[in-house]
């Protein structure tokens, strides 16, 4: 079996620009999600750019072994954000343009959630919130009984984090004190129905992490250069897990997307989609 | 005859399975009662507490299987219902092989009363497609179908109990596969489907049916799912008539699954002795068996109701 050699070792043949693949990876969610009128487009464009750059620039994945054993795993612990895991997927060439315009269609592997049974790179079946982080710790306390240097990323949603379970396992994960577990929270402010504050006032999660006995860190989710440098800094925290709270936009590069609640869970329609990619190449 | 307690059955096939490196055990802080607390003792490297947490104790679990490893999770029967759709979603779905253990299941449970005495778990759990749902009737038993569950390939969960019962497979253990039922008493008149604590009942019941001249055959479906239907059929054809028998709701259950598979595929009068649609309260498992309708004179008189309904 091939070892993953830990951080700072990523060596993706292609490797890219992480703005342009930004930028590519907005288009294939945009037209996905409006291809098959429906889908999740807000919360896929505030994460991609984390996506982007963990999987260009940090992640150890190999699309022809995608079921590698010891690959880093990333777990879309909101798997409704599948546009945006699937344009990533599609840039590494995990899976190709067919998959991606078959998106929510009968048979095709993009399932309406991510779903490890169906596309290749998807390492967590998910669509029900709240449950990723702990199959994370589950994945991390593994890597480490076999004493591999591989990572286990998770990525949740602030709506999420209102799941009593994401509690349970943030406390498990720092009780087994694992720093191969590392969270990125899409920090978008929005959720389903409206406004997270309009929903649940969480006050201060950054305080809330730290309590249960996180490593944290806030940074700008769509800044690329913050994002890389949260990355390194991920890797460098030893003895507890830790959790880069990104302040995001929900339907982030999409003027009418931007902030707006009501792109949570609806797409484009032909015209709108064609002012979007205007916006995202303009 | 030899008393012991289903639970520790399970405690024991962890023991023994723990040569695999690849068996994990976890659990949420009932590790004691359910019997892993042996494997902790021993291997406390691969056992993993998390606290009072059985949602995410799942979903732990489910992580580790997915990275490769045979996860062994326990809590009570009835707080293994807490994390149902944690088992649909993260572990059915994605056909993760965790295998979850509840004890103390059924009113046998006695004395903690309604809020601890799981009689819905094996329906709630069949009901999920890649599952497979086990209820053994003895410690023997619980041991050596925990020790198959570990090389069989599909998410499992098993209901143990805590009170000891008679031990039925002394010399039966080789009987026993994952999905056959074992015939432990022959006859023609009625066929008596039981699981758990009910078989040695249904035994009992047996017995005093052959001093009224009733000849019984007596079933452990310690297989709820998959449904040993060639062997149900079979005999439902040899008796035209059959009870099913269980400490578990009439809804659901060991009844559900016969019934559902001899009306399509050969149709007999069937009596169900179980808990009819109610809670429980305290009590000493005995007075709640009596409560209950769980008695061996309930399954007496539920097997002359079904040969009286064939004829
Ligand atoms: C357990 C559960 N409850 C409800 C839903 C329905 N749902 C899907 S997305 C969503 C909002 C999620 O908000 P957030 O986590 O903030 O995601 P994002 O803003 O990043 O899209 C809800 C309530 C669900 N998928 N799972
Ligand atoms: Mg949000």
């Amino acid at each position: 079996m091939i070892t993953n050699m830990g951080p700072g070792t990523n060596n993706n043949p292609n490797q890219k620009n992480s703005l342009e693949v930004a930028k590519k990876c907005r288009e294939h969610i945009l037209r996905m999600t409006s291809w098959a009128n429906s889908g999740h487009p807000g919360g896929s464009l505030s994460a991609i750019d984390m996506l982007v750059c963990l999987y260009v620039e940090r992640m150890q994945v190999q699309a022809e072994m995608p079921r590698w054993e010891d690959r880093d795993r990333f777990i879309m612990s909101k798997g409704h954000a599948s546009p945006g895991m699937y344009a990533i997927l599609r840039e590494m060439e995990f899976i190709n343009d067919d998959d991606v315009r078959n998106f929510r269609q009968l048979g095709g592997v993009c399932q309406g959630h991510v779903d490890s049974k169906w596309a290749p790179g998807v390492d967590f079946s998910a669509g029900s919130l709240g449950m990723g982080l702990s199959f994370g710790i589950g994945c991390a306390l593994a890597a480490r009984m076999e004493k591999s240097l591989r990572t286990i990323f998770v990525m949740l949603g602030d709506g999420e984090i209102q799941e009593g379970q994401v509690w349970e396992a943030a406390m498990s994960a720092s009780n087994f004190n694992l720093d191969n577990l590392k969270v990125f929270l899409d920090n978008n402010g929005i959720q389903n129905d409206d406004f997270c504050d309009n929903q649940m006032l969480m006050g201060n999660i950054e305080a809330k992490w730290k309590a249960f006995g996180w490593e944290t860190k806030t940074i700008d989710g769509h800044c690329h250069d913050e994002i890389k440098k949260s990355i390194t800094w991920l890797d460098s925290i030893k003895g507890k897990p830790a959790i880069v709270i990104a302040k995001t936009v929900k339907g982030k590069g999409v003027s009418f997307m931007e902030n707006n609640p009501a792109f949570h869970g609806a797409a484009a329609n032909p015209e709108q989609l064609e002012q979007a990619l205007k916006e995202i190449y303009g | 005859m030899t008393l012991a307690a289903p639970r520790d059955g399970y405690g024991s096939a962890l023991l023994k399975l723990a040569k695999n490196p690849k068996v994990v055990v976890l659990e949420a802080d009932l590790g004691k009662s359910t019997k892993s607390c042996w494997f902790r003792k021993e291997h406390p490297e691969r056992t993993f507490c998390v606290g009072i947490s059985e949602q995410n104790m799942v979903l732990v679990a489910a992580g580790l299987a997915s990275s490769g490893y045979i996860p062994f999770a326990s809590t009570f029967a009835i707080f293994s219902e807490r994390a149902f759709e944690q088992m649909r979603n993260g572990v059915c779905r994605p056909e993760l092989n965790v295998h979850l253990c509840g004890s103390h299941g059924g009113m046998h449970t006695g004395e903690d009363g309604s809020s601890a005495q799981s009689v819905e778990d094996l329906a709630i759990f069949r009901s999920l497609p890649n599952m497979t749902v086990i209820h053994p009737a003895d410690d023997l038993s619980a041991e050596e179908l925990t020790i198959q569950l570990s090389e069989y390939p599909s998410p499992s969960y098993m209901r143990t109990t805590r009170n000891k019962v008679p031990r039925l497979y002394e010399d039966k253990i080789e009987e026993l596969k994952i999905g056959k039922g074992v015939v432990h008493k022959k006859g023609d008149d009625v066929v008596i489907f039981a699981c758990g604590i009910m078989v040695a009942r249904s035994l009992e019941a047996a017995e005093k049916l052959s001093e009224e001249g009733i000849h019984a055959t007596v079933i452990d479906m310690h297989t709820i799912k998959p449904l040993d239907e060639e062997l149900v059929i079979a005999k439902a054809k040899l008796c035209g008539c059959a009870v099913t028998v269980e400490d578990h709701s009439v809804i659901g259950g060991l009844g559900g699954a016969i019934s559902e598979c001899l009306i399509s595929k050969h149709p007999i009068p069937i009596e169900n002795v179980g808990v009819k649609d109610k809670y429980g309260q305290s009590g000493k498992p005995e007075e709640l068996m009596e409560l209950m309708g769980l008695t061996v004179d309930d399954i007496i008189k539920c097997a002359k109701k079904s040969i009286k309904r064939r004829s």
